[in-house]
Protein backbone atom coordinates (compact mmCIF):
# COMPACT_ATOMS: atom_id res chain seq x y z
CA UNK A 1 0.00 0.00 0.00
CA UNK A 2 1.38 3.41 -0.83
CA UNK A 3 -0.34 6.31 0.57
CA UNK A 4 0.47 10.47 -0.33
CA UNK A 5 -0.46 13.25 1.60
CA UNK A 6 0.04 16.76 1.24
CA UNK A 7 2.41 16.24 -1.37
CA UNK A 8 4.68 19.59 -2.67
CA UNK A 9 7.21 20.34 -5.28
CA UNK A 10 8.22 23.45 -6.88
CA UNK A 11 10.56 23.51 -9.64
CA UNK A 12 11.50 26.76 -10.37
CA UNK A 13 8.95 29.04 -10.00
CA UNK A 14 6.35 26.69 -10.52
CA UNK A 15 4.26 24.63 -8.18
CA UNK A 16 4.08 21.47 -10.10
CA UNK A 17 2.90 19.35 -6.71
CA UNK A 18 0.40 21.48 -4.52
CA UNK A 19 -1.22 19.04 -1.86
CA UNK A 20 -1.45 15.72 -3.87
CA UNK A 21 -3.17 12.99 -2.11
CA UNK A 22 -3.40 9.67 -2.95
CA UNK A 23 -3.76 6.36 -1.66
CA UNK A 24 -2.56 2.62 -3.67
CA UNK A 25 -3.84 -0.39 -2.36
CA UNK A 26 -2.08 -3.44 -2.76
CA UNK A 27 -2.08 -5.46 -5.56
CA UNK A 28 -4.69 -2.90 -7.70
CA UNK A 29 -2.98 -1.11 -10.95
CA UNK A 30 -3.67 2.88 -10.42
CA UNK A 31 -3.55 5.34 -13.65
CA UNK A 32 -2.63 8.86 -13.13
CA UNK A 33 -3.73 10.84 -15.94
CA UNK A 34 -3.43 14.62 -17.08
CA UNK A 35 -1.98 16.72 -19.27
CA UNK A 36 1.85 16.27 -20.47
CA UNK A 37 3.77 18.50 -17.67
CA UNK A 38 1.19 18.28 -15.18
CA UNK A 39 3.70 16.71 -13.00
CA UNK A 40 3.04 12.98 -13.51
CA UNK A 41 6.41 11.80 -13.93
CA UNK A 42 7.84 14.05 -10.69
CA UNK A 43 4.83 12.76 -8.65
CA UNK A 44 5.95 8.86 -9.96
CA UNK A 45 9.71 10.11 -8.93
CA UNK A 46 8.84 11.09 -5.30
CA UNK A 47 7.64 7.66 -4.64
CA UNK A 48 10.64 5.87 -5.77
CA UNK A 49 12.30 8.69 -3.76
CA UNK A 50 14.11 9.72 -6.63
CA UNK A 51 12.97 13.67 -5.51
CA UNK A 52 12.58 14.78 -2.57
CA UNK A 53 9.56 16.57 -2.27
CA UNK A 54 9.18 20.36 -0.31
CA UNK A 55 6.70 18.98 2.36
CA UNK A 56 4.29 15.99 2.56
CA UNK A 57 3.96 12.64 3.28
CA UNK A 58 4.67 9.36 1.19
CA UNK A 59 4.20 5.80 3.20
CA UNK A 60 5.40 2.69 1.54
CA UNK A 61 3.52 -0.04 3.67
CA UNK A 62 3.25 2.20 6.60
CA UNK A 63 7.09 3.31 6.16
CA UNK A 64 7.74 7.17 5.93
CA UNK A 65 10.05 7.23 2.92
CA UNK A 66 9.78 11.15 2.95
CA UNK A 67 13.34 12.24 4.96
CA UNK A 68 15.24 8.85 4.55
CA UNK A 69 18.48 8.98 3.64
CA UNK A 70 19.68 6.78 0.16
CA UNK A 71 21.09 4.08 2.67
CA UNK A 72 17.44 3.51 3.90
CA UNK A 73 16.05 4.28 0.36
CA UNK A 74 17.62 1.83 -1.28
CA UNK A 75 16.15 -1.04 0.66
CA UNK A 76 12.76 0.69 -0.10
CA UNK A 77 13.77 0.90 -3.50
CA UNK A 78 14.42 -2.38 -4.37
CA UNK A 79 10.97 -3.21 -3.80
CA UNK A 80 10.30 -1.75 -6.74
CA UNK A 81 10.64 -1.95 -10.40
CA UNK A 82 10.11 1.06 -12.87
CA UNK A 83 9.61 1.90 -16.51
CA UNK A 84 11.01 5.18 -17.89
CA UNK A 85 9.33 6.96 -20.17
CA UNK A 86 12.32 6.74 -22.70
CA UNK A 87 13.42 3.49 -20.83
CA UNK A 88 16.60 4.75 -20.22
CA UNK A 89 18.46 1.48 -21.09
CA UNK A 90 21.91 1.30 -20.57
CA UNK A 91 23.65 2.63 -23.98
CA UNK A 92 27.23 0.76 -23.36
CA UNK A 93 25.74 -2.69 -22.25
CA UNK A 94 23.83 -5.18 -23.98
CA UNK A 95 19.94 -6.46 -23.83
CA UNK A 96 21.11 -9.09 -21.61
CA UNK A 97 23.35 -7.21 -18.98
CA UNK A 98 20.51 -4.31 -19.22
CA UNK A 99 18.26 -6.97 -17.45
CA UNK A 100 20.53 -8.68 -15.09
CA UNK A 101 22.05 -5.50 -13.65
CA UNK A 102 19.86 -5.71 -10.91
CA UNK A 103 20.48 -8.91 -10.58
CA UNK A 104 24.36 -8.90 -10.82
CA UNK A 105 24.37 -5.76 -8.18
CA UNK A 106 22.34 -6.68 -5.52
CA UNK A 107 21.68 -10.99 -5.33
CA UNK A 108 25.07 -11.90 -6.18
CA UNK A 109 23.41 -15.25 -7.82
CA UNK A 110 25.50 -17.75 -9.71
CA UNK A 111 26.06 -16.56 -13.77
CA UNK A 112 23.60 -19.15 -15.01
CA UNK A 113 21.20 -18.43 -12.72
CA UNK A 114 21.46 -15.04 -13.82
CA UNK A 115 21.20 -15.84 -17.39
CA UNK A 116 17.95 -18.79 -17.02
CA UNK A 117 16.17 -15.25 -15.13
CA UNK A 118 17.46 -13.02 -17.62
CA UNK A 119 16.10 -15.41 -20.41
CA UNK A 120 12.80 -15.54 -18.60
CA UNK A 121 11.92 -12.21 -17.91
CA UNK A 122 12.70 -11.57 -21.78
CA UNK A 123 10.17 -14.55 -22.42
CA UNK A 124 7.85 -12.99 -20.83
CA UNK A 125 7.73 -9.53 -22.51
CA UNK A 126 8.15 -11.80 -25.85
CA UNK A 127 11.80 -10.83 -26.58
CA UNK A 128 13.69 -14.09 -26.53
CA UNK A 129 17.27 -14.40 -27.66
CA UNK A 130 18.16 -10.91 -28.01
CA UNK A 131 20.44 -10.99 -24.84
CA UNK A 132 23.56 -9.76 -27.15
CA UNK A 133 21.98 -6.81 -28.61
CA UNK A 134 22.73 -3.14 -27.54
CA UNK A 135 19.62 -0.70 -26.55
CA UNK A 136 21.38 1.04 -30.16
CA UNK A 137 19.59 -0.77 -32.32
CA UNK A 138 16.20 -2.04 -30.98
CA UNK A 139 13.43 -0.04 -32.39
CA UNK A 140 10.99 1.64 -29.65
CA UNK A 141 8.41 -0.83 -28.69
CA UNK A 142 11.36 -3.45 -28.10
CA UNK A 143 13.01 -0.85 -25.56
CA UNK A 144 9.97 -0.02 -23.75
CA UNK A 145 9.61 -3.93 -23.15
CA UNK A 146 13.61 -3.95 -22.61
CA UNK A 147 13.13 -1.61 -19.77
CA UNK A 148 10.05 -3.64 -18.45
CA UNK A 149 12.29 -6.81 -18.15
CA UNK A 150 14.78 -4.69 -16.39
CA UNK A 151 11.95 -4.12 -14.17
CA UNK A 152 10.55 -6.81 -12.93
CA UNK A 153 14.10 -9.01 -13.18
CA UNK A 154 14.02 -8.02 -9.60
CA UNK A 155 10.33 -9.69 -8.53
CA UNK A 156 9.06 -6.39 -7.34
CA UNK A 157 6.38 -5.82 -5.57
CA UNK A 158 5.51 -2.22 -7.37
CA UNK A 159 5.99 -1.45 -11.00
CA UNK A 160 5.94 2.38 -11.39
CA UNK A 161 5.20 2.80 -15.34
CA UNK A 162 5.86 6.61 -16.82
CA UNK A 163 4.01 7.13 -20.19
CA UNK A 164 4.60 3.37 -21.14
CA UNK A 165 2.79 3.83 -23.99
CA UNK A 166 3.78 7.30 -25.64
CA UNK A 167 5.26 7.38 -29.06
CA UNK A 168 4.65 3.97 -30.24
CA UNK A 169 1.92 2.84 -32.46
CA UNK A 170 -1.72 1.79 -31.50
CA UNK A 171 -0.55 -2.11 -31.99
CA UNK A 172 2.49 -1.71 -29.83
CA UNK A 173 0.64 0.37 -27.35
CA UNK A 174 -1.83 -2.20 -27.02
CA UNK A 175 1.08 -4.99 -26.37
CA UNK A 176 2.47 -3.03 -23.86
CA UNK A 177 -1.30 -2.65 -22.13
CA UNK A 178 -1.52 -6.29 -22.59
CA UNK A 179 1.93 -6.90 -20.45
CA UNK A 180 0.93 -4.29 -17.66
CA UNK A 181 -1.96 -6.57 -17.27
CA UNK A 182 -0.07 -9.69 -17.64
CA UNK A 183 2.69 -8.53 -14.87
CA UNK A 184 -0.18 -7.81 -12.56
CA UNK A 185 -2.13 -11.14 -13.33
CA UNK A 186 1.79 -13.03 -13.01
CA UNK A 187 3.28 -11.33 -10.17
CA UNK A 188 0.14 -10.13 -8.24
CA UNK A 189 2.20 -6.50 -8.13
CA UNK A 190 1.01 -3.32 -6.99
CA UNK A 191 1.30 -0.86 -10.22
CA UNK A 192 1.28 2.84 -10.62
CA UNK A 193 1.01 3.98 -14.32
CA UNK A 194 0.94 7.46 -15.12
CA UNK A 195 0.00 8.24 -19.12
CA UNK A 196 -1.83 11.18 -20.74
CA UNK A 197 -3.18 8.18 -23.22
CA UNK A 198 -7.13 7.26 -22.35
CA UNK A 199 -6.92 4.15 -24.67
CA UNK A 200 -4.40 2.91 -22.71
CA UNK A 201 -5.13 4.04 -19.39
CA UNK A 202 -8.96 2.43 -19.44
CA UNK A 203 -7.22 -0.98 -20.81
CA UNK A 204 -5.05 -1.24 -17.76
CA UNK A 205 -6.38 0.60 -14.67
CA UNK A 206 -8.36 -0.67 -12.08
CA UNK A 207 -9.42 2.75 -10.88
CA UNK A 208 -8.12 6.16 -12.16
CA UNK A 209 -6.81 9.73 -10.71
CA UNK A 210 -6.59 12.69 -12.90
CA UNK A 211 -3.79 15.10 -11.66
CA UNK A 212 -4.17 19.02 -12.75
CA UNK A 213 -2.84 22.22 -11.07
CA UNK A 214 -0.66 19.84 -8.76
CA UNK A 215 -3.60 18.00 -6.67
CA UNK A 216 -5.44 14.84 -7.46
CA UNK A 217 -9.24 16.44 -8.56
CA UNK A 218 -10.54 13.33 -9.66
CA UNK A 219 -10.45 9.35 -8.71
CA UNK A 220 -12.48 6.69 -9.44
CA UNK A 221 -12.62 3.48 -11.80
CA UNK A 222 -12.89 3.29 -15.29
CA UNK A 223 -16.29 3.14 -15.58
CA UNK A 224 -16.63 5.76 -12.46
CA UNK A 225 -14.33 7.89 -15.23
CA UNK A 226 -16.68 7.42 -18.53
CA UNK A 227 -19.97 8.53 -16.38
CA UNK A 228 -18.29 11.70 -14.76
CA UNK A 229 -20.43 14.59 -14.91
CA UNK A 230 -16.74 16.25 -13.49
CA UNK A 231 -16.20 18.53 -16.28
CA UNK A 232 -12.47 18.76 -16.02
CA UNK A 233 -12.54 14.71 -16.11
CA UNK A 234 -15.03 15.11 -19.36
CA UNK A 235 -13.13 17.70 -21.13
CA UNK A 236 -9.44 15.50 -20.44
CA UNK A 237 -11.35 11.83 -21.66
CA UNK A 238 -13.13 13.95 -24.45
CA UNK A 239 -9.78 15.71 -25.81
CA UNK A 240 -11.43 18.88 -25.93
CA UNK A 241 -10.22 22.42 -26.42
CA UNK A 242 -12.64 23.59 -24.95
CA UNK A 243 -13.48 23.73 -20.70
CA UNK A 244 -11.81 24.49 -17.35
CA UNK A 245 -8.85 23.44 -18.72
CA UNK A 246 -7.02 25.91 -20.99
CA UNK A 247 -5.43 24.49 -23.23
CA UNK A 248 -2.36 26.93 -23.40
CA UNK B 1 15.42 52.81 -12.14
CA UNK B 2 18.57 51.32 -13.70
CA UNK B 3 21.07 49.96 -11.36
CA UNK B 4 24.05 51.51 -10.41
CA UNK B 5 26.78 50.26 -12.71
CA UNK B 6 29.17 49.09 -9.65
CA UNK B 7 26.27 47.64 -7.14
CA UNK B 8 25.71 45.53 -10.20
CA UNK B 9 29.11 44.39 -10.57
CA UNK B 10 29.46 43.65 -6.29
CA UNK B 11 25.96 41.32 -7.08
CA UNK B 12 27.57 39.35 -9.90
CA UNK B 13 30.83 38.87 -8.25
CA UNK B 14 29.13 37.84 -5.24
CA UNK B 15 26.67 35.27 -7.31
CA UNK B 16 29.82 34.05 -8.52
CA UNK B 17 31.58 33.52 -5.50
CA UNK B 18 28.53 31.67 -4.36
CA UNK B 19 28.07 29.83 -7.40
CA UNK B 20 31.81 28.58 -6.64
CA UNK B 21 32.01 27.91 -3.05
CA UNK B 22 28.66 25.44 -3.41
CA UNK B 23 30.06 24.26 -6.12
CA UNK B 24 33.48 23.40 -4.29
CA UNK B 25 30.83 22.06 -1.72
CA UNK B 26 29.35 19.77 -4.30
CA UNK B 27 32.70 18.02 -5.36
CA UNK B 28 33.19 17.39 -1.59
CA UNK B 29 30.45 15.40 -1.32
CA UNK B 30 30.82 13.47 -4.15
CA UNK B 31 34.61 12.81 -2.98
CA UNK B 32 33.27 11.39 0.02
CA UNK B 33 31.19 9.38 -1.95
CA UNK B 34 34.42 8.28 -3.95
CA UNK B 35 35.81 7.07 -0.18
CA UNK B 36 32.90 5.51 1.03
CA UNK B 37 31.93 3.53 -1.92
CA UNK B 38 35.72 2.96 -3.31
CA UNK B 39 35.99 -0.80 -1.62
CA UNK B 40 32.33 -1.58 -3.17
CA UNK B 41 32.85 0.34 -6.76
CA UNK B 42 35.81 -2.18 -7.08
CA UNK B 43 34.29 -5.56 -6.63
CA UNK B 44 33.52 -5.10 -10.30
CA UNK B 45 37.16 -5.49 -11.30
CA UNK B 46 35.64 -5.71 -15.20
CA UNK B 47 34.61 -2.45 -15.02
CA UNK B 48 37.81 -0.76 -13.70
CA UNK B 49 39.81 -2.74 -16.40
CA UNK B 50 37.64 -1.21 -18.95
CA UNK B 51 37.83 1.71 -17.80
CA UNK B 52 41.94 1.78 -17.57
CA UNK B 53 41.87 0.53 -20.84
CA UNK B 54 39.40 3.51 -22.53
CA UNK B 55 41.40 6.12 -20.44
CA UNK B 56 45.13 4.30 -21.15
CA UNK B 57 45.27 2.61 -24.04
CA UNK B 58 42.76 4.98 -25.89
CA UNK B 59 44.69 7.70 -25.67
CA UNK B 60 48.50 6.37 -26.44
CA UNK B 61 48.74 7.43 -29.91
CA UNK B 62 47.85 10.89 -28.88
CA UNK B 63 50.52 11.27 -26.09
CA UNK B 64 53.24 9.26 -28.36
CA UNK B 65 52.76 12.31 -30.72
CA UNK B 66 52.56 14.74 -28.21
CA UNK B 67 55.59 13.62 -26.28
CA UNK B 68 57.33 12.90 -29.05
CA UNK B 69 57.26 16.39 -30.52
CA UNK B 70 57.55 17.96 -26.93
CA UNK B 71 61.20 16.06 -26.33
CA UNK B 72 61.96 17.54 -29.88
CA UNK B 73 61.18 20.88 -29.47
CA UNK B 74 62.80 21.06 -25.85
CA UNK B 75 66.14 19.40 -27.39
CA UNK B 76 65.81 22.09 -30.06
CA UNK B 77 64.79 24.95 -27.85
CA UNK B 78 67.80 23.98 -24.84
CA UNK B 79 70.65 23.88 -27.76
CA UNK B 80 69.78 27.44 -28.88
CA UNK B 81 70.08 28.91 -25.18
CA UNK B 82 73.38 26.63 -24.33
CA UNK B 83 75.06 28.33 -27.64
CA UNK B 84 78.03 29.71 -26.64
CA UNK B 85 77.19 29.84 -23.13
CA UNK B 86 76.37 25.74 -21.86
CA UNK B 87 78.48 22.57 -23.01
CA UNK B 88 76.09 20.26 -25.69
CA UNK B 89 77.01 17.53 -23.11
CA UNK B 90 74.87 18.77 -20.94
CA UNK B 91 72.30 18.75 -23.34
CA UNK B 92 70.71 14.95 -22.57
CA UNK B 93 70.25 15.77 -18.43
CA UNK B 94 68.32 19.43 -19.10
CA UNK B 95 65.90 17.36 -21.50
CA UNK B 96 65.44 14.76 -19.07
CA UNK B 97 65.02 16.82 -16.09
CA UNK B 98 62.81 19.68 -17.35
CA UNK B 99 60.82 16.21 -18.87
CA UNK B 100 60.48 14.18 -16.17
CA UNK B 101 60.13 16.88 -13.34
CA UNK B 102 57.59 19.39 -15.53
CA UNK B 103 56.65 18.47 -19.33
CA UNK B 104 55.67 14.62 -19.07
CA UNK B 105 53.20 14.65 -16.44
CA UNK B 106 51.72 18.18 -16.87
CA UNK B 107 51.33 17.81 -20.47
CA UNK B 108 50.49 14.23 -20.48
CA UNK B 109 47.69 15.39 -18.42
CA UNK B 110 46.28 18.33 -20.28
CA UNK B 111 46.09 15.55 -23.10
CA UNK B 112 44.01 13.30 -21.07
CA UNK B 113 42.49 15.95 -19.60
CA UNK B 114 41.29 16.71 -22.67
CA UNK B 115 40.41 13.89 -24.41
CA UNK B 116 39.05 11.86 -21.30
CA UNK B 117 37.44 14.79 -19.11
CA UNK B 118 35.60 14.88 -22.21
CA UNK B 119 34.83 11.83 -22.60
CA UNK B 120 33.54 10.97 -19.29
CA UNK B 121 31.61 14.32 -19.06
CA UNK B 122 29.88 13.41 -21.75
CA UNK B 123 29.18 10.13 -21.40
CA UNK B 124 28.12 10.83 -18.22
CA UNK B 125 26.28 13.60 -19.10
CA UNK B 126 24.11 11.86 -21.68
CA UNK B 127 23.48 9.21 -19.28
CA UNK B 128 21.93 11.85 -16.78
CA UNK B 129 19.82 13.43 -19.80
CA UNK B 130 17.98 10.24 -20.90
CA UNK B 131 17.65 8.96 -17.10
CA UNK B 132 19.86 6.93 -17.26
CA UNK B 133 21.39 7.63 -13.72
CA UNK B 134 17.83 8.06 -12.34
CA UNK B 135 17.31 3.99 -13.26
CA UNK B 136 20.57 3.50 -11.82
CA UNK B 137 19.16 4.80 -8.35
CA UNK B 138 15.84 3.40 -8.75
CA UNK B 139 17.34 0.02 -8.47
CA UNK B 140 19.21 1.22 -5.74
CA UNK B 141 22.18 0.97 -7.50
CA UNK B 142 24.72 4.10 -5.90
CA UNK B 143 25.85 6.06 -9.15
CA UNK B 144 28.88 7.13 -7.58
CA UNK B 145 30.08 3.19 -6.94
CA UNK B 146 28.88 1.74 -10.03
CA UNK B 147 30.10 4.63 -12.64
CA UNK B 148 32.45 7.32 -10.84
CA UNK B 149 34.87 5.02 -8.91
CA UNK B 150 35.80 3.00 -11.52
CA UNK B 151 36.38 5.82 -13.54
CA UNK B 152 38.01 8.28 -10.96
CA UNK B 153 40.29 4.75 -9.80
CA UNK B 154 41.38 4.28 -13.17
CA UNK B 155 42.33 8.04 -14.24
CA UNK B 156 44.60 7.82 -10.71
CA UNK B 157 46.11 4.47 -11.88
CA UNK B 158 46.62 5.06 -15.64
CA UNK B 159 47.89 8.92 -15.10
CA UNK B 160 51.30 7.86 -13.78
CA UNK B 161 52.00 4.64 -15.92
CA UNK B 162 51.24 6.86 -19.43
CA UNK B 163 53.63 9.64 -17.85
CA UNK B 164 56.34 7.10 -17.74
CA UNK B 165 55.43 6.32 -21.17
CA UNK B 166 55.46 9.66 -22.23
CA UNK B 167 58.55 10.51 -20.23
CA UNK B 168 60.68 7.97 -21.95
CA UNK B 169 58.90 8.66 -25.67
CA UNK B 170 59.83 12.17 -24.94
CA UNK B 171 63.43 11.68 -24.25
CA UNK B 172 63.75 9.33 -27.49
CA UNK B 173 62.29 12.29 -29.13
CA UNK B 174 65.37 14.64 -28.00
CA UNK B 175 67.50 11.84 -28.57
CA UNK B 176 66.49 11.49 -31.84
CA UNK B 177 66.64 15.57 -33.05
CA UNK B 178 70.04 15.93 -30.63
CA UNK B 179 72.12 13.56 -33.03
CA UNK B 180 70.28 13.93 -36.30
CA UNK B 181 70.49 17.92 -36.18
CA UNK B 182 72.66 19.47 -32.68
CA UNK B 183 75.33 16.93 -33.32
CA UNK B 184 75.75 15.75 -30.46
CA UNK B 185 76.44 11.91 -30.44
CA UNK B 186 74.48 9.22 -28.81
CA UNK B 187 76.86 8.46 -25.97
CA UNK B 188 77.19 12.27 -24.87
CA UNK B 189 73.42 12.65 -24.67
CA UNK B 190 73.09 9.57 -22.92
CA UNK B 191 75.92 9.44 -20.70
CA UNK B 192 74.35 12.88 -19.59
CA UNK B 193 71.10 11.08 -19.03
CA UNK B 194 72.63 8.17 -16.78
CA UNK B 195 74.92 11.35 -14.90
CA UNK B 196 72.00 13.91 -14.03
CA UNK B 197 69.22 10.88 -13.10
CA UNK B 198 67.80 11.23 -9.89
CA UNK B 199 64.98 8.97 -8.48
CA UNK B 200 63.49 11.64 -6.52
CA UNK B 201 62.84 13.57 -9.68
CA UNK B 202 61.29 10.76 -11.22
CA UNK B 203 58.98 10.57 -7.93
CA UNK B 204 58.13 13.69 -8.25
CA UNK B 205 56.56 13.51 -11.92
CA UNK B 206 54.84 10.45 -10.95
CA UNK B 207 53.38 11.68 -7.34
CA UNK B 208 52.09 14.83 -9.05
CA UNK B 209 50.61 12.76 -12.02
CA UNK B 210 48.64 10.59 -9.50
CA UNK B 211 47.13 13.91 -8.24
CA UNK B 212 46.42 15.19 -12.00
CA UNK B 213 44.45 11.51 -12.38
CA UNK B 214 42.36 12.38 -9.51
CA UNK B 215 41.28 16.20 -10.26
CA UNK B 216 40.69 14.50 -14.31
CA UNK B 217 39.03 11.62 -13.53
CA UNK B 218 36.55 13.78 -10.70
CA UNK B 219 36.28 16.87 -12.59
CA UNK B 220 34.90 14.48 -15.55
CA UNK B 221 32.24 12.16 -13.54
CA UNK B 222 31.25 15.92 -11.80
CA UNK B 223 30.90 18.06 -14.42
CA UNK B 224 28.82 15.01 -15.96
CA UNK B 225 26.53 14.20 -13.38
CA UNK B 226 25.73 18.21 -13.22
CA UNK B 227 24.30 17.84 -16.51
CA UNK B 228 20.90 19.88 -16.98
CA UNK B 229 18.88 19.95 -20.39
CA UNK B 230 19.32 18.07 -23.77
CA UNK B 231 21.96 18.15 -26.26
CA UNK B 232 23.35 21.95 -25.12
CA UNK B 233 23.96 20.79 -21.61
CA UNK B 234 26.14 18.59 -22.44
CA UNK B 235 28.30 20.48 -24.50
CA UNK B 236 28.47 22.76 -21.98
CA UNK B 237 29.13 19.94 -19.07
CA UNK B 238 31.65 18.70 -21.66
CA UNK B 239 33.49 22.00 -22.03
CA UNK B 240 33.15 22.88 -17.95
CA UNK B 241 34.88 19.66 -17.87
CA UNK B 242 37.95 19.95 -19.47
CA UNK B 243 38.43 23.64 -18.56
CA UNK B 244 38.12 23.04 -14.63
CA UNK B 245 40.66 19.93 -15.25
CA UNK B 246 43.53 22.02 -17.12
CA UNK B 247 43.08 24.55 -14.48
CA UNK B 248 43.08 22.49 -11.42
CA UNK B 249 46.37 20.62 -13.01
CA UNK B 250 48.02 23.54 -13.73
CA UNK B 251 47.02 25.23 -9.94
CA UNK B 252 47.64 21.83 -8.21
CA UNK B 253 51.08 21.35 -10.30
CA UNK B 254 52.40 24.78 -8.82
CA UNK B 255 50.85 23.61 -5.48
CA UNK B 256 52.49 20.31 -5.18
CA UNK B 257 55.59 21.16 -6.75
CA UNK B 258 55.87 23.67 -3.61
CA UNK B 259 55.06 20.82 -1.57
CA UNK B 260 57.41 18.66 -3.75
CA UNK B 261 60.80 20.37 -3.76
CA UNK B 262 60.88 22.88 -0.71
CA UNK B 263 59.92 19.88 2.27
CA UNK B 264 59.56 16.47 1.39
CA UNK B 265 62.56 16.26 -1.89
CA UNK B 266 63.95 19.56 -0.52
CA UNK B 267 67.52 17.78 1.20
Amino acid sequence: MIRIRGLRKHLGTRQVLDGVDLDIAAGETVVVMGRSGTGKSVLLKHIIGLMKPDAGSIEVEGQEIVGMGERELDAVRRRFGMLFQSAALFDSLTVGENVGVGLREHQRLPEPEVRRRVAERLEWVGLSGVEAMKPGSLSGGMRKRVGLARAIAMDPQYILYDEPTTGLDPIMADAIDGLIRGMQQRLSVTSVVVTHDMTSAYKVADRMAMLHDGKIVFTGTPDEVRATTHPMVRQFVAGSSTGPIRPL
Amino acid sequence: MEDFLPARGVRFVRRRAFDWVAEVGRVTLMLRDVVRFLIPGLRSFGRLVQQMNAIGVGSLWLVVVVSLFTGAVAAVQAAYQFTAVVPMRYLGSVILRSVIIELGPVLTALVIGGRVGASIAAELGTMKVTEQIDALRAMAIHPVRYLVVPRVVAAVIMLPIITIFSDAIAIFGGYVVAITSIGVSSHTYTQSLKDFFLMKDLWSGLIKSFFFGGIIGTMGCFHGFATEGGAEGVGLATTHAVVASCVLVLISDYVLANVLFRFIFAA
